[in-house]
């Protein structure tokens, strides 16, 4: 049985008999998965880090002076106009929102299940869906032209006595993804508590103690707090799933509730929520594997957690090309000429570039992931994750431009072009994507320090009976009849 | 009696009030998580009631050691729930339906359909953050102050170490005997915790 404690290509994993690949490779002990994540807050900022930080924060100035301009001039410097209403910045917006969904998918629908793989890379997935969720916040803010009034979606009292029109789901949009970006900030931060103390006892400048000491709100590890801490843990997890899968529908609604060939459709939802995960899986495998490398974390987010995550990505991908074939499937059961049409469109018409780019990309690539070599191929799956993320942004562009630019009058029909201010936008988006992101890598520690310890065989009291060997609930110890080797395919 | 429903009420958040000659209490550092379990479980069976134990993460099966029931935080989030739920109907309901109707393409003024995202969305934010603020109030958080804090070995305990205090507020305690007892039941160390006004860090 001690055979099974072998770290890679382990065999039987996951089959419930047999003990899994341990969580955290390099036997590593305690005191060490402290020091090996607090140290990065706590060293001298490298030179990597600043060129990273000057190219990022260029890129939210530019985001800012791309805005400025906008809302000088107003929406007419972007490509949006009849018959395409909506352009870069809806497109933006769900291409954000969606990547942040991740993240929670990881920390609170991951919990759920007790996968235990999740906490290395649940802190660093939560940040990105609350920096993920702040960039796509920006452009339904930014693109309603009269910014100086934006306050009206909020039911604040004006001086009109009008209210927003909650029928809408654009209102529903306000209060989805409000409230998701503010239990996602809850979830993160209370997660953090427990690490911010293990920083607060190991800081040695009067500043860093002050600090650390704040934001740890004087936490002691006391057994009456992790008592109130776990069940709170619990309830935001269980909350934030439900909420995960609400938000990205009520995204979806936007477009669902329309009327428009293409839009108009009971598939969205899931859809949307499926493509959502994928992206952001994608987008965290991304991040994943340019920090464990960068900071020397690769005991600690393990090639099992990238496989993991390959596989999810996928799950997913195939739910979204399901979701494509389905879509055409029924645009030609309803003969409905409209969808039909939609559909042709999508395809053989002027934006058939996009369409088939979004196809190889999304449909295409992920099934690569069958191939077990491929899963746990460091450059293909740095390349796939980059590829995803490019076909699911597409996949955005093609469901808005192409329904919008050709709809049911052929009078109305017409070519949706970018400007250089809706590119700007976009890579300025990144930009302050990365330099948020970048932030956090240097001042909060990256991997869930208490959580990751948590899971660990020898946080397990019963490990210390007996032969100190520790087995989950879940696996049975059988022991074995008769004294003999074990055949061959236990090798 | 105030006095005693206070103190009673900040025991449950394991703030402990030190004696007259400012003892605070013992702490004593076990091994590993199983030997803090099991010396719970011995100084529960004891008959202590003001102690904790203290570790880098949480270890199972220590609330049924230390002899704690349920924790009250699902409570709150209920409560927290069912108001966000209540908000958002009112909500909807009397600024399309009462205050300022408007004809929205021969909709109903009010109907429970187009409301649920809203309904949905407020219920689970009010819910966390009333999971979030009851779990905060219920362990007596933000509280930068701890006289266990005085303790250079405590450092550890968000690292790899594991501490039991007893608090000298307890009936039973007696800096001797309990330190003894303490010593008896496998700790590695066992330190008395004054409550002085320390300005060293």
């Amino acid at each position: 049985m001690d055979k099974v404690h072998t770290t890679d290509l382990a065999p039987h994993s996951g089959d419930g008999y047999h003990a899994d690949p341990p969580l955290i490779t390099g036997n590593l002990s305690f005191h060490e998965i402290t020091d090996l994540v607090s140290y990065h807050t706590e060293k001298k900022t490298p030179l990597t880090w600043l060129l990273a930080f000057g190219a990022a924060s260029t890129g939210a100035a530019l985001l800012l002076i791309m805005i400025a301009y906008l809302f000088w001039n107003g929406i007419g410097v972007w490509g949006n106009n009849i018959p395409v209403g909506w352009g870069w910045p809806i497109v933006n917006f769900v291409f954000w929102v969606g990547i942040g969904h991740a993240g929670t998918l990881i920390s609170a629908i991951l919990f759920l299940f007790r996968q235990k793989w999740r906490t290395s890379i649940n802190r660093a997935a939560e940040a990105m869906t609350l920096f993920a969720v702040m960039c796509a916040l920006v452009f339904p803010t930014i693109h309603v032209g009269r910014v100086w009034v934006i306050y009206w979606t909020l039911p604040v009292p004006n001086q009109m006595e009008m209210w927003p029109q909650f029928k809408s789901p654009l209102l529903w949009d306000v209060f989805a993804v409000s409230s998701y970006f503010l239990v996602s900030l809850l979830f993160w931060y209370v997660g953090l508590i427990p690490d911010l103390g293990t920083l607060r006892d190991r800081a040695k400048s009067k500043l860093r103690k002050r600090v650390t000491g704040f934001f740890a709100l004087g936490w002691t590890g006391a057994n009456r707090h992790w008592r109130n801490y776990e069940k709170a843990y619990l309830i935001l997890a269980g909350l934030a799933t439900p909420l995960v899968l609400s938000v990205h529908s009520v995204v979806s609604f936007d477009f669902a509730v329309s009327i428009l060939p293409g839009w108009h459709t009971t598939i969205f939802p899931p859809y949307f929520v499926a493509g959502a995960i994928f992206s952001g899986f994608a987008m965290v495998l991304t991040l994943m594997l340019i920090a464990r490398k960068v900071y020397g974390l690769e005991n600690l987010i393990t090639m099992q957690h990238l496989e993991k995550m390959n596989i999810i990505i996928l799950l997913t991908g195939t739910i979204v090309g399901f979701a494509y074939i389905t879509e055409f499937f029924i645009a030609w059961y309803s003969q409905v000429e409209y969808e039909q049409y939609a559909f042709l469109n999508r395809s053989t018409g002027p934006y058939a570039w996009a369409y088939w780019i979004m196809m190889s990309c999304n449909l295409l690539f992920p099934q690569f992931f069958w191939f077990k070599k491929l899963r746990r191929s460091i450059p293909f799956m740095f390349v796939t994750s980059i590829i995803v993320n490019i076909g699911m942004w597409f996949e955005r562009f093609v469901i808005t431009v192409t329904s919008l630019h050709r709809d049911f009058l052929p009078s109305s029909w017409g070519y949706f072009t970018p400007t250089f201010v809706d590119v700007l936008t976009l890579i300025g988006s990144f930009g302050l994507f990365f330099t948020l992101f970048l932030i956090f890598l240097r001042f909060v520690p990256m991997v869930a320090i208490a959580e990751v310890k948590g899971v660990l065989p020898q946080a397990d009291p019963h490990y210390y009976e007996g032969d100190g060997h520790a087995t989950d609930h879940d696996v049975p110890y059988v022991q074995p009849s008769v004294e003999k080797t074990e055949g061959p395919e236990h090798a | 009696m105030l006095k005693k429903l206070l103190h009673d009420i900040k025991a449950t958040m394991g703030i402990y009030e030190p004696r007259e000659d400012k003892v605070y209490g013992v702490l004593a550092e076990f091994s590993d998580p199983g030997a803090l379990l099991h010396a719970a479980e011995k100084v529960h069976k004891a008959g202590y009631k003001h102690f904790d134990a203290h570790s880098p993460f949480p270890i199972h099966g220590m609330d049924r050691a230390m002899g704690l029931g349920q924790s009250k935080v699902g409570f709150i989030a209920f409560i927290g729930g069912a108001t966000g739920l209540a908000l958002a109907t009112w909500l909807q309901w009397w600024t399309s339906a009462v205050d300022y109707p408007i004809n929205i393409s021969g909709k109903p003024f009010f109907a429970v359909e187009p409301s649920i995202p809203i309904m949905f969305e407020l219920t689970v934010l009010f819910s966390a953050i009333a999971a979030v603020i009851g779990m905060l109030a219920l362990n007596g958080l933000p509280r930068p102050y701890s006289p266990l804090f005085y303790s250079r070995r405590f450092a550890r305990v968000t690292d790899n170490a594991f501490f039991l205090q007893i608090a000298a507020a307890d009936d039973h305690f007696d800096e001797e005997q309990t330190g003894a007892f303490l010593q008896e039941i496998g700790a590695l160390n066992v330190e008395v915790i004054k409550d002085h006004e320390y300005t060293d860090i």
